[in-house]
């Protein structure tokens, strides 16, 4: 997410950039008056976090601007743990996880602002095994993922999996995984190996959740997960079954909402505290039927009683 | 003189004194900092270091599992010997064009030519390390899948060829400058005696300016060792003692880049991650010495 971060970065001040030169021209009164009202009195909402979920807060933030005049929203990502830092340190107002905050940065949270960290679960996210599109292969067991990614795992090779793989000569699958500090890491090593197994070392730990389909796309060999809506032509989502005896889902919103997918998480937003004031307005707009529209849209699966 | 010195001293106006504490004071908080960031280092560092840390694990275990939740494995030889792997890979690279390039540009090219030379190499230093990360992740990634047949293209050779572009500037101008150092007098002698260019260069100019030369490798060694945002994206950033170039690699800044935003503040893990600090401390400390006792040598012979 490194990359995109500073693409973002980059995208937003050349906007600045444009949009200073439109103020400097003065076009008409009318931009006037809304360059006025930019400058003056607008409350800014920090929202940081996970980066699974930094595409959905940006899409959020764009779309409030055409509902609140009043409040504008300043997205970024750095991850889950990052934005859970942010929050113990009392410098964001929202923070993304796409993982449960742990018990011990809940107690520093509380311990650093006075205030106790307020869950909102804000959608779902189904984790997709990815693979190149050419790769002949279109499902998988929880099972065989868990020997793939695990510490002694016993498979290693495509073949391994009853495959052969005419795109990957060396037959050797390439693990595509996440850094450390991506709740999607966790998530995923949590669904896979449970608590007591780790993931084996050897396995490349991209920076972001779209790299990795990146890469899973420009790699015959490789193997990897991120968000369902991540996908692209280039790569394959494999349909998962929890192991050989039991059905396969491929991951869609109908399978995720009737939880037979065996791999989707929710989504949180934390802030300190009740929320009140403008924080207490964007939230409750994410979680309304309108701001849900857009997580469907964006490839994650909406809030339940929000879908008609 | 001396009186004369001594004299004004004494008469100095305010403004000057007053500049002069400034200056001072200037040289003085480099010294501080450096300090103060080693001390800040170690001290966070430290508790874990002393008490609790197996160093030989540390040293010689590729077991590097963090964040494992009941069984956390602080192996860094991988990472060590991933930087030490990727450095050495893209010295081979930048030496070679870095010191023909410092040669070229001070001995045989024109006074115009070599002014639009130093001021594109200096371009090149200008270029953020994150760019150069990019590059690697996109072009170069692909370059590698084309020319060599790998499978993935975010290798230990994609990471040098970064490394080398970036650590070039450096070496250059040290060289050049070490190059230029070396009399004329020295130049005319080999060339009054008959000596054709090449000769002078390969009997004369490199033996007179090898340690000039051997600092410049040496820094453009240190600034690869601390690069971490180009390695992180371009080496595929993967716990693995690499059996070739092509081969993928995590570096020691990557790891401390990639990890340091997750941990909480005094945890194990985040001891470990300064302890990785200190251990770059120290090999960048060391390389810089040598370095600075090498550059040292040059100024007494000349």
């Amino acid at each position: 997410m490194q990359r995109n971060g500073h693409i973002g970065y980059t995208a937003i001040y050349l906007l600045v950039v444009l949009a200073c030169g439109f103020v400097m021209n003065g076009c008409s009164p009318k931009d006037k008056a809304s360059a006025a009202k930019i400058e003056g009195t607008q409350f800014i909402i920090k929202n940081k976090g996970s980066d699974t979920m930094v595409n959905l807060a940006q899409a959020w933030a764009e779309k409030y601007t055409n509902v609140s005049t009043t409040a504008s929203v300043e997205v970024s990502g750095g991850g889950s743990g990052t934005g859970v830092a942010a929050l113990i340190n009392g410098t964001v107002d929202i923070a993304n996880c796409s993982r449960q905050i742990k018990p011990k940065e809940l107690e520093l949270a509380a311990q650093n602002n006075g205030k106790v960290p307020q869950e909102f679960i804000v959608g779902y996210d189904a984790l997709a095994v990815y693979v190149h599109h050419d790769t002949p292969l279109d499902k998988i067991t929880i099972t065989q993922l868990a020997e793939i990614y695990g510490e002694n795992g016993t498979i290693t090779q495509w073949s391994d999996l009853g495959i052969s793989h005419s795109d990957c000569p060396s037959d050797k699958i390439i693990r595509i995984s996440r850094q450390s500090n991506s709740g999607t890491y966790f998530y995923f090593r949590e669904a896979l190996l449970g608590t007591s197994r780790d993931f084996r070392i050897g396995s490349l730990d991209l920076h972001g959740s779209k790299d990795v389909v990146e890469v899973v796309g420009r790699t015959p060999c490789a193997i990897g997960y991120s968000g369902m809506g991540y996908a692209t032509s280039y790569v394959k989502m494999l349909e998962i079954a929890a192991d050989l005896d039991s059905p396969y889902y491929p991951p869609n919103l109908e399978n995720v909402l009737a939880k037979t997918y065996p791999i989707a998480r929710p989504l949180y937003m934390y802030t300190l505290g009740e929320p009140t004031g403008e924080v207490k307005t964007y939230l409750d707009w994410i979680l309304s039927a309108e701001g849900q529209k857009i997580v469907e849209k964006l490839g994650f699966v909406p809030l339940e009683s929000k879908l008609e | 003189m001396n009186i004369l010195r001594k004299k004004s001293a004494a008469n100095l106006p305010f403004s000057e004194t007053a500049i002069e504490l400034f200056i001072r004071l200037c040289g003085i908080s480099s010294i501080i900092f450096v300090f103060g960031i080693f001390f800040f280092v170690f001290r966070e560092g430290a508790g874990f270091l002393f008490n609790g840390l197996d160093l030989g694990e540390f040293l010689t275990s590729v077991e590097w599992q963090p964040t494992s939740l009941n069984n956390k494995r602080y192996g860094a030889f991988a990472l060590i010997v991933g930087t030490f792997s990727v450095t050495l890979l893209a010295m081979c690279i930048a030496v070679p064009f870095g010191l023909g390039a410092a040669i070229f540009v001070s001995e045989f090219c024109s006074p115009k030519l070599r002014e639009t030379f130093k001021i594109i190499i200096e371009l090149l230093a200008a270029i953020p390390s994150v760019v150069w990360g990019f590059i690697g992740l996109t072009l170069m990634n692909q370059l590698i899948i084309a020319v060599f047949k790998a499978p993935i293209g975010l290798t230990m050779l994609n990471g040098s060829i970064m490394l080398a572009l970036m650590s070039l500037p450096i070496i250059v101008s040290i060289a050049e400058d070490a190059l230029k150092a070396v009399p004329d007098s020295y130049r005319e002698a080999a060339e009054a005696l008959g000596a054709t260019r090449w000769q002078v260069v390969y009997r004369v100019l490199l033996p007179a300016a090898k340690n000039g030369l051997l600092a410049a490798v040496l820094l453009g060694a240190a600034r690869s060792i601390g690069e971490t945002m180009a390695v992180l994206m371009a080496t595929g950033h993967s716990v693995n003692i690499p059996s070739g170039p092509l081969s993928w690699i995590r570096t020691l800044t990557a790891t401390i880049a990639a990890e340091l935003g997750e941990v909480a503040r005094g945890d194990e893990h985040y001891q470990v991650l300064f302890i990785i600090g200190i251990l770059l401390f120290t090999i960048t400390f060391v390389v810089n010495l040598i370095a600075d006792l090498v550059i040292k040598g040059i100024r007494q012979e000349s």
